[in-house]
């Protein structure tokens, strides 16, 4: 039985917009174990995004307590939260959140910053993520100068170059297509079977088939809470990459003979 | 994060926008700047002022003749004849113990002549403490000792203009120019007192009283067509030594207590104070419409970093999500405009140092550069710095880390 990383209980958040008391979450219960994989569905104001910034230390429940590896995380100070946030998550966005003009290993660098991890040992642990990642040759590269893809790529470096357990994603296949997002997910699920936790924020179900278990929010609640086999991202990357192979292949012979007609 | 680091991400940061670095970085460059050429050129100004009035000696009274009335039109001072050689020689006698030396001096602008040139200068005849009063000393030769002061001889001081212009760069002693068709021999070369009062000091010849009056005025007169210098024994005696000799003119002259009196008495010490406290205001007023335009240079680098954070509220928001506490974030902008100030006030310093410059030639100052001045212009720009960087570091240190990341520029 592996251990619990993340405890919730009772959580609850309010806001006040306007006059209104906006019940972003209503008494959520949750225990996530450690090298899980995990996937937070709903809607849009299900309270998904709320659920995340909780778990992601950049917000504190109103009420009801969380802890992160037996932790308790509520009614810390913003500078203790942003010292849970550097050593426990990764975070990884759907816009990417890259600095621009920034170079990737620049960017890769810079939770080290705030660890105090010394130059030499920054850039060495940083061009150890850019690798994990497969970007060993691209660290001078600005995000402007990269793909969607790679500039992913580069996020995910940055989570987890600080070594922090739970990697957390929000929708991170969002802006990229199809081929990109298996590629995407092929790396997050590896760095599954290494051990982190993974933690995916998601309304498309699509993505949620790469977690182990699936737990549903409607309305500030968790309605559903599965286990699932998830799909492996790597062999639907081989498929695709396959049938594309053949498809230009036919494609190519196709123009072949149109030029001989002509 | 150690500083060293955050020093380095702060250039970097600054490095990425460089025309809006080096237009914010404008405002404190020209602030320091403006400051440092004011406070020097002030004090550079001040100064000349202070070397022409010293250099017509310290601790002097001028007397001259009254003012000469016509029909209620005035001549000015020394047109009216009636300082008397008899009043000199009262003068002289020690019965004002306040006095120390009495140089009777009458003067003439006329033509002089060498072998190879001729010049138009101005001639005083006076006695030897006329040298020891003015504190002037010969470069070359000697000045008049008592003997030669009293005597009628026919030897001339030249003033270095006067050597320049007739002797160009042989030595003068020793040589013969004319005065009037006169013949003189230079006996002395006076050094360089450079601009006074009345213009260059060094444009003069001085010879005897004596010989003058014999050679210019055609013989002895009653009266003393000049000035009479009287030196005081110690500062701080003007006052004093005015009423005394005052006194003793009227008492000579015969005047009631109803007539004016027939004689001047000039300080030019107190002349040249009020001329120095005038500078000073000027200068200090300079001196603070140069802190305003700092000031408004400061007011500069807060408005950018302002816009900065705004600008840049993403990423804060990402080093918030990456583990940044708000210290961090908050050291990063103020370091960022320290580093800003601090690099415009250096450039201050060089374009004051420069402007300083250039106005102490221009005007022909003495160069000042003043060492305090600067250390505490670049400290101020450092606080400026600081300063005006305080309220954005702390609007970008207070900033929501959600709000942030989801912000959309």
């Amino acid at each position: 039985m592996p251990p619990t990383l993340i405890e919730m209980r009772g959580i609850q958040r309010t806001y006040v917009m306007g006059d209104n008391l906006v019940h972003a979450l209503r008494g959520v219960d949750l225990d996530i174990d450690a090298g899980s994989s995990i996937a937070i569905m709903g809607t849009s104001g299900s309270g998904k995004s709320t659920m995340m910034n909780i778990m992601g230390c950049l917000d504190q429940p109103t009420k009801g307590t969380y802890k992160i590896n037996g932790k308790n995380v509520s009614g810390m100070s913003k500078s203790e939260l942003a010292n849970i946030r550097g050593r426990m998550i990764g975070f990884v966005f759907q816009s990417f959140n890259l600095l621009s003009r920034t170079s990737a290993l620049e960017n890769v660098e810079m939770p080290l910053l705030y660890q105090g991890v010394s130059s030499r040992d920054r850039h060495k642990r940083a061009m150890a993520a850019l690798a994990a990642v497969g970007l060993q040759d691209r660290e001078d590269h600005h995000s402007s100068q990269l793909s969607g893809g790679q500039q992913q790529r580069v996020a995910i470096a940055r989570a987890l170059v600080g070594d922090a357990p739970i990697i957390m994603a929000d929708e991170p296949t969002g802006a990229l297509d199809t081929r990109t997002s298996y590629e995407v997910m092929g790396i997050l699920q590896g760095l599954v079977a290494k051990g982190k936790t993974l933690i995916i924020v998601t309304h498309e179900a699509d993505i949620a088939a790469y977690a182990s278990r699936v737990i549903t929010l409607r309305d500030g609640l968790i309605v559903e809470d599965r286990q699932q086999t998830p799909i492996d991202a790597a062999a639907a990357l081989a498929k695709v990459t396959a049938e594309r192979e053949v498809a230009d292949l036919a494609l190519a012979e196709k123009n072949k003979r149109a030029e001989k007609a002509s | 994060m150690n500083i060293f680091t955050t020093f380095k991400l702060a250039i970097r940061a600054l490095w990425r926008n460089k025309v809006r670095t080096l237009l914010t970085m404008l405002g404190i460059v020209f602030g320091i700047g403006a400051v440092i050429a004011m406070v020097a050129g002030g004090q550079g100004a001040q100064a000349s002022v202070k070397e022409v009035f010293d250099s017509l000696g310290t601790n002097v009274l001028v007397l001259s003749g009254g003012a000469q009335r016509t029909a209620g039109a005035s001549g000015g001072a020394g047109s009216r004849q009636s300082l008397t050689w008899e009043d000199v020689k009262a003068l002289e006698s020690g019965e004002i113990s306040s006095i120390k030396w009495v140089a009777p001096t009458m003067s003439t602008r006329t033509q002089a002549a060498s072998e190879e040139a001729n010049w138009n200068t101005s001639v005083t005849g006076t006695t030897s403490v006329w040298f020891k009063i003015r504190n002037w000393e010969a470069s070359r030769g000697a000045t008049f000792d008592e003997d030669t002061g009293n005597s009628t001889a026919k030897i001339a001081v030249i003033g270095q203009t006067v050597a320049t212009q007739l002797f160009a760069n042989t030595n003068p002693i020793g040589q013969t120019l004319r005065i009037n068709g006169q013949p003189f021999e230079v006996t002395g070369v006076l050094v360089t007192k450079g601009q006074g009062p009345r213009g260059d000091n060094d444009d003069t010849i001085i010879i005897p009283l004596k010989t003058y009056q014999q050679k210019m005025e055609k013989g002895l007169a009653k009266y003393l067509k000049g000035e009479v210098l009287l030196s005081m024994v110690e500062e701080g005696q003007a006052q004093r030594t005015i009423a005394q000799v005052t006194a003793l003119l009227r008492d000579r002259h015969k005047l009631d207590g109803a007539d004016e009196d027939d004689f001047r008495i000039r300080n030019p010490a107190e002349f040249a104070q009020a001329q120095k406290d005038s500078t000073e205001r000027i200068a200090t007023l300079l001196a603070i419409v140069a802190a305003v335009s700092l000031l408004i240079g400061g007011i500069g680098v807060m408005n950018i970093m302002l816009v900065s954070v705004i600008e840049r509220t993403r990423e804060i928001g990402i080093r918030m999500a990456v583990g940044a506490k708000p210290i961090d974030v908050m050291t990063q902008f103020l370091v960022e405009s320290l580093v800003l100030a601090s690099v415009g006030g250096l450039l201050g310093l060089a374009l004051g140092y420069g402007a300083a410059q250039y106005m102490a030639g221009y005007f022909g100052w003495k160069f000042f550069f003043p060492m305090e001045t600067a250390g505490i212009a670049f400290g101020v720009a450092g606080g400026v710095g600081v300063g005006f960087g305080l309220y954005p570091a702390i609007r970008a240190a207070q900033l929501d880390p959600i709000t942030a990341l989801r912000y959309e520029s």
